[in-house]
């Protein structure tokens, strides 16, 4: 085997292995625990920035293993699977340190630890995977390592919402197999290729191809919630805080996203899927998403669910650019695929501050809660803003793109969609800002279980990975022309995947 | 399948050590005729050799579930004994009929012989051969008896019925059925894809509604039988419909042996058999409940075990041929598989009932945790190495 061989291998690996070894681990061994996840976090981060180097200047990193004749469990690590494999190790490391310390003295802790590093294993391997049987294999590995740690808590809500997670994504999982089967059979294989392999395929009726784009959108469309197969993820916020904010913000709702992007590009290639009029009918679905999850967030007023909509919302915004025929919605989506996930993970790390600190659940009970825990809430509104997509943060540069490719692809209705949402937005988001700096504090707090001690507002493990994320929201914005940013790489992506187009 | 037999008995007989550990003078001798009649029932060449081994593999069976001792058990075994006896009769008038009209019951010799406008009486000979051998297979509608005895007996002798011995007679039926028989067969090909269809679906209902846990892991095996029976009308020279048939077989073995073993575990200690009563083993037994969920995910036929690869050979081979609503009910049965085994998980996770915990639990047996653990992860990462399962399946068909 030869280091391009490896490489992917070992990004898998590097949560695989210490999520077997933690399983093993028993309850008390606190250290050896948090020292296997915080080695394995850091060892995945080099291996990336390894690949990353290498895939910049050209080089191919894929794997390959034959399980049945002609089904092979092939990996590749490409420009695409790296902006996934990328932000996913990052707020892996990120998540690790938040979780350790909010779960400080919880039971169970081998079994979470465990859990969760075999989900980002599962997200690493859809990220990689290198044809749809792949893709199937740790998607369905997904859904099952997700399971245990929405009903980690083990109450009647957890119950209900792992029930109804479930239901929804074996389901959505079914109707992926389905289509991958037929495609299978149509085409012989089920290989990724830049710009799409369909297009090859002589003689198999439209009506095939456009049922089977159905079948495989609808089995990833579970997951990237888009309406109406959206109802799972509000249900599923009675998870742990750092399930939410890894898994529900960023790792399983982007397995869908980033798999409505596999298969728009790299399975039907857009060309042909814009021939088979299948383009349209997807842009409209993800602007329906895009309103529908920002109308049901502005009345909710739990905090977590509030959040949920609000994602269900920004997910279908990559998937709207996907939709965008042409190179600048194409660089708009991807690049919202990572700062959709930094502001988000954000959010969500706030929220579990509040609650835990404060035992703040609810945006009523918000009141003065800026005066309190500033930094908490400084993260939570440079977020916030992002996702209005208010000038100097991520949100904005990757609503601009967005908006530039609606125009370029004579969709100026997708344009109207981006600022009704963004007002949407601005409704829901603002009056919590506005509570939490401007409110008077109240009598007392729900449940305070951290109490202030000087300039501290709250455990250290838990405030400094939103302020990470909330810093990387604004470095993403301000610097989003050096080479390193996340639109960068989309650029790169797109130049590969358009290479007839001018930009 | 000798093979699985070796795998599938080597790690239940040590869990049966450690499971009978107070020693249970029967189990031993007849486990040993139930092996022996399986490996010379899998080397046998001719119609009543095996009728032979069949009856041996009957008797040792039936006795095994009558080892338990239990009124209930005993009840079991005896309609077990009525449905082998009736089977293996059935067969043997088969038999009879065949030698009367050929004068040979090798194998080998017959499989030219027997034409499409052969004589009336072999015809019937063939079906009612068939027909007993479904009969001991637990084919819906025959499946009556399997609930009882499966669920009845004690946690090792049910795992070796639903992983081996039920497959012993599938074996017959598909080798009869790409032999001698051949040539009348393939006219009544959606008869087994039928029976089948409905072995799914009843099971798998019945499975969901059942309130004792090993009854519900029994009634999964008539569901996981019917897959075999799909196979029948998707039979073809690509040879995905056997390898299908051979995966599912390998899996569910490997699977369901995991699954009764890990019931076994679960009842020794709660002593308790319902599956209400499975709450809270999720802490004090994970290795336990590790072993059912992977098992479970081969039952689902989720990736990546040898049940995905059965089923996507399955889809597959449906398809080539596109019979849809075969996949349909393929994909069904998945998804019922999954409401069944969910419900024993989710129950598992949810803190045991207030006063349970004063009542004196006993510590489970290392040896019988790790093994149906070993079975279980076999029967998921047999998925890695599907392609020494579809060589071995090319070789041997």
């Amino acid at each position: 085997m030869t280091a391009n061989e490896w490489l992917p291998l070992a990004v898998l690996g590097s949560s695989l292995a210490p999520g077997l070894i933690i399983f093993a681990l028993p309850e008390k061994r606190i250290r050896q625990r948090t020292a296997l996840n915080l080695f394995g976090a850091l060892a995945k981060l080099a291996l990336v920035a390894t690949l990353l180097a290498g895939v910049a200047a050209g080089e191919e990193y894929a794997f390959r293993y034959a399980v049945l004749p002609g089904i092979d469990l092939a990996f590749k690590a490409d420009a695409l699977a790296l902006l996934f494999v990328t932000l996913s190790a990052a707020l892996w490391l990120l998540t690790t340190l938040y979780a350790i310390g909010y779960l400080e003295a919880a039971p169970h802790r081998s079994r979470f630890f465990g859990f969760f590093s075999l989900c980002v294993t599962a997200t690493m391997g859809i990220a990689m995977a290198a044809n749809l049987f792949t893709f199937f294999v740790f998607y369905e590995l997904l859904t099952l390592a997700t399971f245990p740690l929405v009903v980690h808590r083990g109450t009647p809500q957890a119950m209900r919402g792992g029930t109804i997670y479930l239901a929804y994504t074996l389901i959505g999982g079914t109707l992926l197999l389905t289509g991958i089967v037929w495609l299978f059979q149509l085409l012989g294989h089920g290989e990724f290729a830049h710009g799409g392999v369909l297009a090859s395929l002589d003689g198999a009726p439209q009506w095939q191809l456009q049922a089977i784009f159905l079948l495989l959108i609808a089995g990833v469309g579970v997951k990237a919630a888009i309406v109406p197969l959206h109802g799972w993820l509000p249900q599923a916020m009675v998870a742990p805080a750092p399930v939410s904010a890894l898994l529900h913000a960023v790792a399983v709702v982007k397995a869908g996203a980033f798999g409505v992007v596999r298969i728009v590009y790299e399975v039907y290639g857009v060309e042909f899927a814009a021939a088979l009029d299948l383009l349209t009918p997807l842009a409209i679905v993800a602007a329906v998403t895009i309103l529908w999850g920002s109308l049901r967030a502005l009345f909710q007023d739990d905090l977590k669910k509030r959040l949920a909509f609000s994602t269900v919302s920004q997910v279908s915004y990559i998937i709207l650019g996907v939709a965008l025929l042409g190179p600048l919605g194409t660089i708009g989506g991807l690049a919202h695929l990572v700062h959709q996930g930094i502001m988000k993970i954000t959010l969500f790390f706030c929220a579990g501050n509040y609650a835990e600190t404060l035992g703040i659940h609810k945006i009523s009970e918000m009141d003065g809660a800026g005066r309190r825990m500033p930094w908490t809430t400084l993260a939570f509104s440079i977020a916030a803003l992002g996702m209005m997509g208010v000038p100097l943060t991520a949100g904005a540069i990757s609503k601009a793109w967005l908006t530039d490719g609606a125009a370029a692809a004579g969709m100026d209705w997708a344009i109207w969609v981006l600022w009704t949402s963004s007002l949407l937005n601005a409704a829901y988001f603002l009056p919590i800002l506005w509570r939490a700096w401007r409110k008077p504090l109240p009598a007392a707090w729900p449940d305070e279980q951290i109490p202030a001690r000087g300039r501290r507002e709250t455990a250290w493990l838990l405030l400094l990975p939103p302020l990470v994320s909330a810093t990387a929201v604004l470095g993403a914005g301000i610097f989003a022309d050096a080479s390193w940013s996340p639109l960068a790489w989309a650029q790169l992506i797109a130049e590969r995947e358009y290479p007839r187009m001018p930009r | 399948m000798l093979l699985l037999t070796q795998f599938v008995a080597l790690p239940l007989f040590l869990y049966a050590r450690a499971y009978f550990a107070a020693g249970s003078a029967y189990f031993w001798p007849l486990a040993g005729f139930l092996l022996a009649g399986l490996n010379a029932l899998f080397l046998s060449a001719d119609l009543f050799n095996l009728y032979v081994t069949l009856e041996l593999l009957g008797l040792a069976a039936v006795g095994l579930v009558a080892a338990g001792g239990g009124a209930q058990q005993v009840a079991a075994a005896l309609r077990y004994l009525f449905a082998t006896l009736v089977g293996s009769g059935i067969y043997l008038l088969g038999v009879a009929l065949i030698h009367g009209a050929y004068g040979t019951v090798s194998i080998e010799m017959l499989t030219p012989l027997v034409h499409v406008d052969a004589p009336r009486a072999v015809w019937f000979a063939a079906g009612l051969m068939l027909i007993g051998l479904m009969l001991k297979t637990a084919l819906f509608p025959f499946h009556y008896w399997l609930p009882p005895a499966h669920g009845g007996a004690p946690a090792p002798v049910s795992a070796l019925l639903s992983a081996l011995v039920v497959k012993a007679s599938f074996y017959l039926i598909l080798r009869l059925w790409l032999g001698p028989f051949a040539a009348l067969t393939t006219a009544a090909a959606w008869l087994p894809a039928i029976m089948g269809s409905a072995a799914i679906l009843w099971g798998s209902w019945r499975a969901i509604r059942a309130l004792r846990l090993k009854e519900l892991v029994a009634y999964s095996t008539v569901a996981q039988l019917g897959y075999l029976f799909l196979i029948f009308p998707l039979l073809g020279a690509d040879q995905l419909a056997l390898q299908a048939g051979g995966m599912q077989v390998v899996a569910h073995g490997l699977a369901k042996a995991a699954m009764f073993a890990a019931a076994g575990v679960v009842i020794q200690v709660t002593g308790r058999d319902a599956v209400a009563d499975v709450a809270g083993i999720a802490s004090r037994l994970p290795v336990t409940l590790f072993a059912f969920g992977l098992a479970g995910i081969t039952l689902m036929g989720l990736p990546p075990s040898g049940g995905f690869l059965a089923k996507w050979l399955l889809i597959d081979a449906a398809l080539v041929r596109g019979r849809w609503e075969l996949v349909t009910v393929i994909l069904a049965g998945g998804l019922l598989a999954a409401v069944y085994v969910f419900r024993v998980l989710r129950q598992a996770f949810l803190p045991p009932p207030s006063g349970e915990r004063r009542r004196v639990a006993r510590r489970p047996v290392a040896m019988l945790e790790w093994t149906a653990f070993a079975l279980a992860a076999a029967s998921v990462l047999v998925g890695l190495r599907g392609m020494e399962i579809v060589r071995l399946l090319g070789a041997g068909a």
